[in-house]
């Protein structure tokens, strides 16, 4: 039998005591070891911790490793590094900073911009860091500095890495940018327990490919141990262990195409993503307009920051991810079919299009955008001249429950899960969420305008250019993405990004080809958008559409020359081509553009000819683009 | 009754169920611990050592209360703080908030509870319960049940992971065994069992941090600029002290912010460098003074559960201090325990309170029991 059996309390009092002894015993040895330990450090090697304490203060210091570089899909550099000199102060070894600068101002450039900036750092940082007071200094002043170097105790010259960004504002929101480690940041970099990683690092990525890839971007940090005399500068190194340079990027960004895509836009704002549609890899990511990432480097200065958030044209927003709009009458094919995959509709099946719709029971009427109407109606000139009135009942019949079950696989309504932060869901709405949101029971009405993409659907650019990009592939969901390969920074090796497969929707082929047709028309005499095409010598299929910026009254006639720029309508345009092979997929928005067909599709077709052909486009043809407004929705 | 009698009477009821010698030392650490928060903090701001008062207050308050409950309450309430400790660990376990990767804290209502801290003494009270009630004839079995007792909670807080606190948990629990008179063949079949079944631990239970602070310990430059640079920067502080130290606020290390958790689990670092040897050793001595009145109150206890709870308290307090005091000069492993009364933090501080307060109870009681 195991274990003790104790048979009274004299016994039992008797082990207790033995037991307390022991445990005495072994605390006494323990208070033995930690005094020994305690006599170790402080007598026996008392004089050599003492050197190391107060002559060497630190011993260690982190060796930052080198940011990954990023490049464009055919090898262009769209972000790397290149060495400067840095002029730095630790703040707490200097006692009248703002004397000692006047002082130094003699010897180096010192503007009040990077006065400014280094204000801003002061107040942001503890007293043992040391900052940055000039970046990139000249050959002559770090010869200068050095000489002078005894006169400035606490200040001392650095080469430190910068970022730079050779492409300036052009897919600015597709890379992002790094900036300055913020408490926000740290706190992250503390969840993930990567903080020993960045000890010495004073950069993060914050946005974009910068933002989402920094863990491969930013390398493993080496350290080195130095012996610092009591100024707090190096002597000599003791040991080092060499950092692992962050991972290089190739993204599947092809940044001609996106110069190309960013001027043709010219003046407008908006937004724009290009895809593959087989593989949903990004081809261009437009956002207009954009920021130069190069001012964040340094620590941007409080008066560019605040020109960045206060401007109207809002630069720092990433319009193609977070910009939710109707999508209006881009959605026309896509109601089409599935009226057609529901056996709401057949493809012969035609209405006459008085220019007005009437909801049984309803005295207002929804208007069609064409005054008097369109005629004779078939789905397939339903969507080449965008009627309204054919989806007000098409739309009517689906039922709002089954429009959004329909539309949900395209990526209506959520995250399409592309690798930069920011993504916003749009809404793609439905019975039940009405009741949540708005505690409002959902009316046939509002059937209605989101038959035509107006009402409560909202979407995102890139929501528009994923569900072009299904129709396009015939109806395999694609996961948008940036990404195209990770080059191991140590070995060469390259490892590809592909998301995990999706699933194909089953339409029916015949439906599928009646809509596409649709689409190609469209860019037909006869179509919406048919100005666009002439002379391209490839089939594009498309389908514009018109997102309302303010509401209109039933009835209003809309003067958009009357109407201040600001409150024009935005223009949508989706398109992929060629038609019969479709090599790229997209969908652009033109803020305050007006209409689809006469704005935006000629950006869309410099983007195709480009892309196809290698075209670049003539500015002069540019000038003499279209503006006839007669052309509508 | 005169002023004089009625100041007195106060005065006795405050006191009554104090420990004397305890009471003393407590203070006496207690305001140390003040003066070096306050220089750990760069002695030019009072919040953290205005908290730190704080929190001294509320733990006194609370260990006065518990003194003043007899054994037999205490007994009475083994049951229930167990059942909850244990509760809230598995709502931890399913619910917890996450914080710097652990799930260690539950939300609940309006404040925000550590339940790991409540089974440090929730376990040993329910295991001197436990003997107590077996008091006559221990078998086998009686010590599987005791077995299960101390391992459900501590094998939640491993799970959390929180490495350190289960270590103490389980140590508190497991002295009540010892205490108990588990056999020197079991102890000693558990010891090399457990040695035996280190490799797996290894491999399967340790995370990756767990593991780093263990190599660490053994090659400090492993990680210098992690956890090897908390151990290098604290035995630097601690040794170029020397014997007479740099005097209060003069400790170059701790006031240049080379020490890493200065006030909290590291403060020893800016103790030691300040007030050199004598103030460690000084240190050393007032801790020993607890443990020695800690076993006295055990050895003339007239229960088994009071015996084995003061006991095994004792010991407990003095496993804390040996890991913090191994751990910031060098000798063990870097895992979160606080140098009792003297880190920085509200909760470690009640706990520790809490438990004083049971073995002021056990000593100021014994009287009215035994009689």
């Amino acid at each position: 039998m195991v274990g003790t059996t104790i048979k009274n309390r004299e016994a039992e009092l008797n082990v207790f005591r033995n037991r307390i002894i022991v445990a005495t015993i072994c605390i006494l040895i323990g208070f033995v070891i930690l005094a020994t330990r305690l006599v170790y450090l402080q007598v026996v090697k008392r004089d050599q911790f003492y050197t190391m304490a107060e002559a060497n203060r630190i011993s260690v210091v982190p060796v930052v490793p080198n940011r990954g570089v990023v490049y464009d899909r055919n090898g262009e550099v769209l972000a790397a590094n290149y060495s400067a000199f840095t002029l730095e102060v630790t703040p707490s070894k200097v006692k009248h900073l703002d004397k000692v600068l006047d002082e130094l101002a003699g010897i180096v450039d010192i503007q009040p911009k990077d006065r400014r900036r280094f204000k801003r750092l002061l107040e942001e940082s503890k007293n043992f860091e040391s900052l940055p007071i000039r970046n990139r200094l000249t050959e002559e002043e770090v010869a200068r500095f050095v000489v002078n170097r005894y006169r400035f105790p606490g200040f001392d010259i650095r080469a430190r890495l910068f970022r730079n960004y050779p492409f300036g504002e052009v897919a600015s929101h597709a890379i992002g940018y790094i900036g300055r480690i913020n408490d926000a940041d740290l706190k992250k970099i503390e969840s993930t327990n990567l903080l020993s990683n960045y000890k010495g690092t004073d950069h993060i990525g914050k946005l974009g490919i910068e933002g989402s890839y920094e863990t491969e971007l930013h390398g493993t940090t080496g350290s080195e141990q130095v012996e610092i005399d009591s100024g707090g500068r190096a002597i000599r190194s003791l040991a080092k262990s060499e950092p692992i340079a962050g991972n290089n990027l190739k993204t599947t960004l092809d940044i001609k195409l996106q110069k190309v895509a960013e001027e043709a836009f010219g003046e407008f704002r908006g937004a724009m993503v290009a895809m593959d549609p087989h593989t949903g890899e990004i081809l261009a990511f437009v956002s207009k307009p954009g920021f130069d990432p190069n001012l964040f480097v340094d620590g941007i200065d409080p008066v560019n920051w605040n020109l960045l958030n206060t401007s109207l044209d809002r630069p720092l927003t990433n319009r193609a991810l977070s910009g939710q709009y109707p999508p209006g009458s881009t959605i026309k094919p896509f109601m089409a079919l599935a009226a057609l995959e529901n056996g709401k509709r057949t493809p012969e099946y035609s209405i006459v299009d008085p220019g007005q719709w009437f909801l049984p029971g309803v005295a207002r009427p929804f208007r069609d955008w064409k005054k008097g109407g369109h005629g004779v109606v078939n789905l397939h000139k339903s969507i080449v001249v965008s009627c309204d009135t054919y989806y007000y009942g098409l739309g009517n019949d689906l039922g709002i429950d089954r429009i959004n079950s329909f539309m949900t696989p395209f990526g209506f309504g959520s995250k399409n899960g592309i690798d930069v932060e920011g993504e916003q869901t749009g809404l793609m709405p439905s019975q039940e969420w009405k009741q949540k949101r708005l505690k409002q029971k959902w009316y046939a009405g509002d059937t209605i305008s989101v038959s035509i993409g107006q009402g409560y659907w909202l979407a995102t650019p890139l929501q528009l250019a994923t569900a072009t990009a299904i129709l396009a592939n015939g109806g395999t969901q694609v996961t948008p993405h940036m990404l195209k390969e990770v080059i191991n920074s140590k070995t060469g090796a390259k490892q590809g990004f592909r998301p995990p497969p999706q699933a194909h929707m089953n339409f029916k082929p015949e439906n599928l080809q009646l809509v596409r047709q649709g689409m190609v028309d469209v860019l037909q005499p006869g179509g919406t958008a048919w100005r666009a095409a002439i002379g391209a010598g490839y089939k594009i299929a498309g389908k514009t559409g018109t997102a309302q910026v303010i509401g209109m009254k039933a009835g209003e006639k809309y003067n958009e020359k009357l109407v201040k720029e600001r409150f024009r309508d935005h223009a949508w345009f989706i398109a992929y081509a060629p038609a019969d092979d479709p090599k790229i997929a997209l969908a652009l928005l033109v803020e305050n553009g007006g209409h689809g067909g006469s704005i935006a599709a000629p950006i869309a077709r410099e983007i195709f000819d480009f892309f196809l052909l290698g075209k670049k486009p003539d500015p002069e043809t540019r000038k003499k683009r279209d503006y006839d407004l007669s052309d509508s929705d | 009754m005169t002023l004089a009698t009625a100041i007195e009477r106060v005065f006795d009821t405050i006191t009554r169920r104090l420990d004397g010698p305890l009471t003393v030392v407590i203070v006496v650490l207690m305001a140390i611990s003040l003066s070096v928060v306050y220089s750990a903090s760069g002695g030019d701001t009072f919040d953290r050592m205005l908290g730190q008062a704080r929190n001294f207050t509320v733990a006194f308050i609370a260990m006065w209360i518990v003194a003043n409950m007899p054994p037999q309450t205490l007994m009475r309430l083994a049951i229930p703080i167990y059942v909850v400790g244990l509760t809230l660990l598995v709502g931890v376990a399913l619910f917890g908030e996450i914080r710097n990767g652990a799930r260690r804290w539950l939300h609940i209502g309006f404040i925000n509870i550590q339940p790991s801290e409540i089974m440090k003494l929730g376990t040993p009270l329910l295991l001197a319960w436990y003997f107590h009630r077996k008091e006559e004839g221990l078998n086998w079995k009686d010590y599987a049940i005791a077995g299960l007792i101390l391992m459900l909670p501590t094998g939640l807080v491993v799970r959390q992971p929180d490495l350190g606190t289960s270590i103490l948990i389980f140590s508190a629990g497991f002295f009540v065994l010892f205490f108990a008179g588990l056999s020197w063949k079991l102890l000693i079949t558990g010891l090399v069992g457990g040695l035996a079944l280190l490799p797996v631990v290894w491999n399967y239970l340790l995370h990756d941090y767990q593991k780093l602070r263990v190599m660490t310990l053994l090659d400090p430059m492993n990680d210098p600029l992690g956890a090897g640079y908390h151990i290098i920067q604290s035995t630097i502080a601690i040794g170029s002290g020397g014997i007479l130290g740099k005097g209060w606020l003069s400790g170059s290390q701790a006031q240049l912010d080379f020490i890493p958790e200065r006030s909290t689990d590291f403060i020893l670092a800016v103790f030691g460098e300040e007030f050199g040897l004598i103030g460690t050793l000084l240190l050393l001595a007032l801790y020993l003074i607890i443990v020695g009145r800690g076993f006295m109150i055990a050895m003339n206890a007239p229960t088994t559960f009071s015996r084995l709870l003061a006991a095994a308290i004792t010991l407990s307090f003095f496993t804390y201090v040996f890991v913090n005091i191994g751990m910031v000069s060098g000798i063990l492993p870097v895992v979160g325990v606080p140098l009792p009364l003297m880190s920085y933090g509200g909760t470690a501080i009640l706990s520790m309170c809490i438990g004083f307060g049971m073995l002021m109870s056990i000593s100021t009681h014994k009287q009215l029991v035994s009689t």
